[in-house]
């Protein structure tokens, strides 16, 4: 089944800078499996060493944020939309204070 | 320095207000611009959803709904703004890490002086800081 997803400019490199791609998976982390599989290094961007969604990054099933449907576990359908945005964020604080802050 | 940003003084203005307005939080936003000009002229005040002195995040339901909406008017982020609010107008090591929008001018404000504005202009790419001259203009009004 195929799900359209969307690319930010920041992980075009991966995909030969297209701005959308074909994937396919039931959840979530099978499109991010299967989209790994094509562009080697994708998943590292978005899931972090010990298995989860990174805190910074953005991913949405059509107008929905995952982290509302089950994050990685999210349900996917044929014709869905996925879109990734790295999050807009930062501040005066350390980066290390902030990681605690926001409990990653 | 490298490169430059010219940006209208009604915008910096605003960017400004906002800022004032939230302090001692910090404030954030996005001017937007036609895909390809690097000219801001649409400017889009967003929440800090962290509502911190020492930290901003955009909304995740915000960010998606104003890049969906650049998308289709065929624009850009062309400058991501943001203050801090004790310290200086200069990207923190949490701003480097964190950039990625690697296209965008990264515009700090600082309004840790009442009476002093103080407004950088930097590209963020790959972890490299490089502050570029900021051209205040003065928008033409046909009279």
């Amino acid at each position: 089944m195929a799900i359209e997803v969307r690319v930010p400019t920041i992980l075009r490199s991966y995909t030969g800078g297209s701005k959308t791609v074909e994937g396919a998976g039931d959840t979530l982390i099978g499109l991010i499996d299967d989209l790994d599989a094509k562009h080697s290094g994708f998943k590292g961007r978005l899931i972090t060493p010990e298995g989860g969604l990174h805190r910074f990054v953005n991913i949405y099933i059509n107008d929905e944020d995952v982290r509302f449907l089950g994050a990685l576990d999210a349900k996917l359908n044929d014709g869905d939309s996925v879109t990734i945005l790295p999050a807009v964020a930062g501040g005066a604080l350390g980066f290390a204070a902030a990681a605690a802050l926001l409990g990653r | 320095m490298n490169g430059v940003l010219t940006i209208d003084r009604a915008i910096v203005d605003a960017i400004f207000a906002h800022a004032r307005r939230d302090h001692p939080d910090e404030a954030c936003g996005v001017i937007a611009g036609p895909a390809g000009s690097d000219a801001p002229t649409r400017f889009i005040p967003m929440d800090n959803s962290a509502r911190s002195q020492t930290f901003y995040q955009f909304d995740s339901m915000e960010h998606l709904r104003v890049w969906r909406e650049m998308d289709d008017n065929d624009e850009e982020p062309v400058v991501i703004y943001h203050s801090h609010t004790a310290t200086e107008a200069y990207p923190s090591r949490t701003d480097i890490n964190l950039a990625g929008e690697p296209g965008a001018h990264y515009v700090l404000v600082s309004t840790r002086e009442p009476g002093l504005d103080e407004f950088r202009s930097f590209r963020i790419v790959d972890g490299a800081v490089t502050e570029e001259k900021v051209d205040i203009v003065d928008a033409k009004v046909d009279a």
